[in-house]
């Protein structure tokens, strides 16, 4: 252990006082120049961001006003969405949906309809 | 076989006739230590991943090392004597690793890995994979109050070279100011092995009381006005200026002190894995296994360090002393320059957040936050206070490169 501690030599006091405050200013020099270093970066950064803005307000504002959206009919609670029909009135479509349902013993919140077209008898 | 001579063998073999052996009673006395240590790990949750690794570690070499005129017992599981010739130029195995790997025993090989400086290195790159530099880039100034909770370091190692400690030991000790136990295990391990035990002991210590010893500063360092102050929050800051940092952090700060080369290096390296977006994987393994995989090994093996010869001395309890002064002084350090800036920046910044400028991550901070909300329960200063406290882990960094390079 001896052997260990004598690879160094002691310092005088001077000398321990000069080096404490070199490595304080060498710590703060080195931390307040990263500091410089990364405000650039970031000033960098923040002016590329705000053309970037500036840039995308400028589009919208050459633009065309876009048409109103339209919105649509609210869809019913547990609904699978809307059915489409050709020719066929409401109650029509009810009852061949409820018709359907009761066929194949399924609820008729588990089906869903794409479309209900009536079949004339000229198509036949 | 003689039966009456195998026994004798066997008993003079054994560790309890070693107790009884010329300075036997210090391993008692090691290993009640040991026993504390275990305590405060286990118990006291005392930062207990290295904690109870270094407490173990420091069990089993005194267990099984009786240092007896200058040569450990057979069996010892580490040799300090193998390590004195390893640094000795004198001798013939000065720098020889094989002399060490053919003669030492478990722990001298694990503590190959911390002599050659490669567990801190490890340790720094799963940190930087862990750590969120984005609070310290949307308020650069952090880094000066960083800076300021340095002042520690460099009193301790005042305070150590009057105490009669030479410049590479009170270099060592110094450090433990930084609060940062891997950086103090580095620059101990190249400057003063023979400290690393008590020095490392002390700094993961006064890490977990961190709790307990800022606060009275912090309240008496600030009035209650200054407390009560709640900070703007700071701009938002970009994916890409996140990937940047760690290249220009680590060009930087290398190029200005090349002795910080391993710890910045990793540490810029595992934030970078962490950033960049491509390496999650990677980013995922430093911080989560090699991060435990490095602690299992460095804590036991700077426990090994603890032998019984050369830590029983009144130079531990001046370590332990000067590791409370400096760990004081840096949270007054960081209290004074935020106090600084509190009176520059018209009362916006809350002078609390400087004393996280002292490293322990996220510890530090939290401190800030609880008595920021002591003082104005609608304050939170825990973002506020990441930027100086991750500025701390780069300042005990730099602190630790300029005492390489001075005494390295």
């Amino acid at each position: 252990m001896e052997n260990m501690v004598s690879l160094a030599t002691k310092m005088g006091i001077g000398e321990a006082g000069v080096t404490a405050v070199f490595g304080y200013l060498v710590v703060f020099t080195g931390l307040a120049l990263l500091m410089c270093v990364i405000y650039i970066i970031g000033a960098i950064f923040q002016a590329n961001a705000r053309k970037k803005e500036a840039a995308v307000v400028a589009v919208q504002e050459a633009a065309p006003a876009p048409k109103p959206i339209v919105p649509e009919k609210p869809v019913a609670p547990g609904s699978a969405g809307h059915v489409k029909r050709f020719d066929v009135p409401d109650k029509e479509a009810a009852m061949v949906m409820a018709v359907v349902a009761y066929q194949m013993k399924k609820p008729l919140n588990e089906l869903r309809f794409i479309s209900i077209k009536e079949v004339k008898e000229d198509e036949v | 076989m003689n039966i009456l001579e195998t026994l004798q063998r066997l008993l003079m073999d054994s560790g309890f006739v070693g107790f009884f052996m010329d300075g036997g009673w210090k391993n008692l006395i090691m290993i009640a230590i040991s026993c504390l240590l275990l305590y405060l790990g286990i118990v006291k949750k005392f930062e207990p991943l290295l904690l109870v690794g270094i407490a173990f570690g420091c069990l089993l070499v005194n267990v099984s090392n009786f240092y007896v005129d200058g040569a450990s017992s057979a069996n010892a599981l580490y040799h300090p004597e193998l390590w004195s010739a390893f640094l000795d130029e004198s001798s013939q195995y000065y720098h020889s690793y094989g002399h060490i790997m053919a003669n030492g025993g478990l722990l001298d090989i694990l503590y190959i890995g911390v002599k050659t400086g490669l567990y801190p290195s490890l340790i720094f790159l799963g940190i930087g994979a862990m750590t969120d530099f984005g609070p310290l880039l949307s308020n650069p100034k952090s880094l000066l109050l960083g800076a300021a909770a340095q002042m520690g370091v460099f009193l301790a190692f005042f305070g150590a070279t009057l105490l009669g400690f030479n410049g590479n030991e009170a270099a060592s000790i110094g450090i433990i100011g930084g609060a940062d136990g891997p950086t103090a295990i580095f620059l101990t391990s190249k400057l003063a092995p023979n400290l690393l035990g008590p020095i490392a002991i002390a700094a993961y210590s006064y890490m977990a009381l961190i709790p307990m010893i800022q606060p009275p500063l912090m309240r008496l360092l600030t009035t209650k006005k200054e407390r009560e102050v709640k900070m703007e929050q700071k701009r938002a800051v970009s994916k890409t200026e996140k990937i940047i940092f760690p290249i220009v952090v680590s060009l930087f700060v290398i190029l200005l002190l090349p002795s910080t080369a391993p710890l910045i290096g990793c540490l810029m390296l595992g934030n970078l894995w962490r950033e960049c977006g491509v390496t999650a994987r990677l980013s995922d393994t430093v911080q989560n296994a090699l991060m435990n995989i490095v602690t299992v090994f460095l804590g036991i093996s700077v426990g090994a360090t603890t032998v019984a010869s050369s830590f029983l001395s009144l130079r531990t309890l001046y370590i332990v002393g000067l590791g409370l002064l400096a760990f004081c002084f840096s949270t007054v350090g960081g209290l004074l320059v935020g106090k600084l800036m509190y009176k520059l920046s018209g009362g916006k910044i809350n002078p609390l957040i400087g004393s996280a400028g002292v490293s322990a991550v996220p510890m530090a901070a939290r401190v800030s936050q609880t008595e920021g909300q002591k003082a104005n329960p609608s304050n939170f200063l825990l973002m506020h206070a990441m930027g100086p406290n991750v500025a701390g882990v780069i300042g005990s960094a730099i602190a630790a490169g300029f005492l390489l390079a001075v005494f390295g």
